[in-house]
Parts: structure tokens; C-alpha cells; sequence
């Protein structure tokens, strides 16, 4: 059996996910990074973005991540953020309805947001 | 139905009107207690997690932040007060209030100027009617509040502690909010967010048994920290006014609850008073029938003669 790290992803008022996993890549301020088992310990600033967690079942888990950090530590990764968003949850015509209202109302936040929500369905 | 029954009915009634009243909201504050500790308890991890990370730079990295050193000599501190929007729960507003002057004394008294955040109407109404200056103050969200609160009130709190003291900034920044130990006990307390005192929390982790490992930091241990302890402030800003609105809700059901046990109390007096008034007016009616009957028994044996 392949080596596994123990994935935590937290948003602030709730624990979304949580399980093993072999791989998972985020972005941090200075560039898309993976990790694997056995990673030296890190601490990183994530930016907004699609998070994707390779589960040890082999599947695949897609999570749009607005802003957080990623810590990792003893075989333990962290994913904390203050809105996570599982993919599967994503409402795509939401997010689209979203994404032009946000665009009319040239509201740069929102439509940032929206945009990393249609990000993460696309990746899935 | 005499002057005196009819008074003692119409007060039970009144009364039996409020029990509904008050027994109703007692059910309802209980069962916001669980949904609010529910709330609680979901907001943990990520307050853990991000408190792990936040000694983890501190301690394992020689940066210096503002947000993590003294002042040698504090000036100004922020208080924010987190009481209630509604009434009716007991002394839980007024005990916040107590405990915020408590600690507006104690840094008086060591020579800091005090400045003022509220949350809930109801200590901005003590605050109001004092016209004492408050910085800035929140309302309407205090029995169920979510992140985006927290967010709008750390955003001119973290502002304020950027900022110079001589510039109108502050030095340290104090939350008072009732924390929630029990259903039965909730504790107004008064906690010192900023600057962080990292013995403390670095103490908090050798007890747990935790050796932090050395952490690579991305992109630096300075902006790992500097985007860490805002968020952080949120946090724990949030977890106060998580703790706050299920201890209002606990503190309102213990008012209700002994307002609804009055009011049985005063229903029960209430009832044996109304029933002597009855019995009194019976004995009465009767002694006046029986007197009126010998009366004219007497009248009648009287003229028969």
C-alpha cells in the first residue's frame, strides 16, 4: 500500500472533509505546490483557488478554497480557510448567475469567487 | 360573584397569560442552546488548527511582528464588549457590562486609555445613556452570529492595532463576552487577544505533550504571519460571539424558567385566595339565608299567637 497523509480541510465554522490521501495540490502565493507523504513540514499562505486531494481509494476530491493557509506537519495536513467550497457542492448555474451579476455589478471580489467556484467544476 | 373573586380571577388569568408567554420562550432559548453549542463545537477546528499554526511561526521562527511584541510602554487599549441585542435574559447583559468596567478600571489604573467596541444593543443602549464615546459598535446578529460578523468587526479592531498609538492607534486589544462552560454556568470573562503572549500559548502546547516540528515557511515566516494573525483575530472573535449567544440563550432560559416557576407560584396563592373569597361569600349567603328564615319563622310563630 502506497504511504498516506491524513488530510484536515477546515472552513471556519465547519470541518469539510477530512480523510487519507496520497496527493494534494494547492496554490500558495508562490506557485502551485504538491504534497505527498513525507513532506518536510510546511506552513504556506494559500491563495484563492482549486485545491485537489487525491484520496488513497484512488478518487479524486476538488474544492474551491477562498484564501487560508496550508500547514503540514507529521504526516498531517491542514487546509484552513475561511470559505471552502466541495465541488460537488457547487451549484455551476449558481456560480454562473453569480459570476454575471457579479460582473454587472462590477462587484471584483464576487466575481473573483465566482470565477474560482466555476474553476473548481471545471477541474472535475 | 362578589367584588373580591372576581378581582383574584381576573389576576389569575393575567398571570396564567404570562406563564404561556414565558414558558414558550423558555422552549425556544432551550432549544437554541444546542443548535448555538452545535455551532461551537463546528467552529473548533478550524480555531485549533489555526491556533497551531500561529505558534508555530511564532515559536519557530525569529520574527518580530507587531501583532506578537509588547509595547514598552502601552498607551491605549481597545475593549470589545460583547453583550446581547434582547432583554429578558436575566443578568446576562449587565454581567458583561460589569466585567468590561472591571477591566476598563485595571488599565486606567495602569495608565492606558480606553477605547470602546460594542456588540449587542443592549451595551450600546448602557453606553448611550451615559454618553460615554464608543469607537465603534455592531448590532442586530448577536443570538446567531456568523463569520462574516466576525469579519466586519475585527477589520477596524486590527486597523486600529496597525496603526501608531500616537496616530490614534492602540497598543493591546481586550474582548469581554460571556464564555459557556455549562448549561448551568457561564462566566463573563475578559481576555487579552493582541499582543499575543506566546508563553502562554506555548505553554498551552507542552502541556498537550506537542513538540512543534521546524516548519518551511511560504513564501516567509514574516508573511505567514502577517496574513496568520488577522485571520486569527477573526477567529477568535468569532468563537466569542459563538460562546456569548449560547450563553444568552442559556442565561434567557434560566430567566424564563424561574419567571414561568413564579408565575405558577403566584397562580397557586392566587387560586387559594380566590377560593376562600368563594367560601367566604357562600358562609356568608347562607348565614344571611338562614338568618332571614328564623326571622320569619319567628315573625310568623309571632303572629300565629
Amino acid at each position: 500500500m502506497a504511504a498516506e497523509l491524513h488530510v484536515e480541510l477546515v472552513a471556519a465554522d465547519r470541518s469539510v472533509w477530512s480523510g487519507e490521501a496520497t496527493l494534494v495540490v494547492a496554490r500558495t502565493t508562490s506557485g502551485d505546490i504538491g504534497i505527498m507523504p513525507g513532506h518536510q513540514p510546511l506552513l504556506g499562505v494559500l491563495e484563492s483557488g482549486p485545491v485537489t486531494i487525491r484520496t488513497s481509494e484512488g478518487g479524486t476530491v476538488i474544492a474551491a478554497v477562498h484564501g487560508g493557509f496550508i500547514s503540514f506537519a507529521d504526516n498531517k495536513l491542514s487546509l484552513l480557510a475561511e470559505i471552502v467550497e466541495l465541488a460537488d457542492e457547487i451549484d455551476v448555474q449558481r456560480a454562473e448567475r453569480a459570476l454575471e451579476r457579479a460582473k454587472a455589478e462590477t462587484d471584483a471580489a464576487a466575481e473573483r469567487r465566482a470565477e474560482i467556484r466555476l474553476r473548481a467544476v471545471a477541474v472535475r | 360573584m362578589g367584588a373580591q373573586l372576581r378581582v383574584y380571577k381576573r389576576r389569575i388569568q393575567a398571570v396564567t397569560a404570562t406563564k404561556k408567554i414565558t414558558k414558550a420562550m423558555e422552549m425556544i432559548a432551550a432549544s437554541r442552546i444546542v443548535k448555538a453549542q452545535r455551532k461551537v463545537a463546528a467552529s473548533k477546528p478550524y480555531a485549533t488548527e489555526l491556533t497551531r499554526a500561529v505558534t508555530a511561526v511564532a515559536t519557530g521562527s525569529n520574527a518580530k511582528h507587531p501583532l506578537t511584541t509588547e509595547v514598552e510602554a502601552p498607551t491605549r487599549a481597545a475593549v470589545l464588549l460583547v453583550t446581547s441585542d434582547r432583554g429578558l435574559a436575566g443578568g446576562y447583559s449587565s454581567n458583561a457590562i460589569k466585567a468590561a468596567e472591571r477591566l476598563r478600571e485595571r488599565l486606567a489604573s495602569e495608565g492606558k486609555e480606553v477605547d470602546t467596541y460594542i456588540v449587542g444593543r443592549k451595551g450600546v443602549a448602557y453606553y448611550g445613556f451615559r454618553e460615554r464615546k464608543v469607537e465603534d459598535s455592531w448590532t442586530g446578529f448577536t443570538d446567531n452570529p456568523a463569520y462574516a460578523d466576525a469579519k466586519r468587526i475585527a477589520a477596524p479592531l486590527i486597523a486600529a492595532i496597525q496603526k501608531d498609538s500616537a496616530e490614534g492607534g492602540v497598543d493591546e486589544l481586550h474582548i469581554v463576552f460571556t464564555e459557556f462552560v455549562s448549561m448551568m454556568t457561564q462566566n463573563a470573562v475578559d481576555d487579552r487577544m493582541l499582543p499575543l503572549s506566546l508563553d502562554e500559548v506555548a505553554e498551552e502546547s507542552a502541556r498537550k505533550g506537542e513538540i512543534l516540528p521546524l516548519f518551511d515557511f511560504e513564501p516567509s515566516a514574516e508573511d505567514v504571519l502577517d496574513a496568520l494573525l488577522p485571520r486569527y483575530v477573526e477567529s477568535r472573535i468569532y468563537n466569542a460571539l459563538l460562546q456569548a449567544a449560547a450563553s444568552e440563550h442559556a442565561a434567557r432560559r434560566r430567566a424564563m424558567k424561574s419567571a414561568t416557576d413564579n408565575a405558577g407560584d403566584l397562580i397557586k396563592s392566587l387560586s387559594r385566595l380566590a377560593n376562600a373569597a368563594r367560601q367566604a361569600e357562600i358562609t356568608q349567603e347562607i348565614s344571611e339565608i338562614v338568618g332571614g328564615a328564623s326571622a320569619l319563622a319567628d315573625a310568623t310563630a309571632g303572629s300565629d299567637k
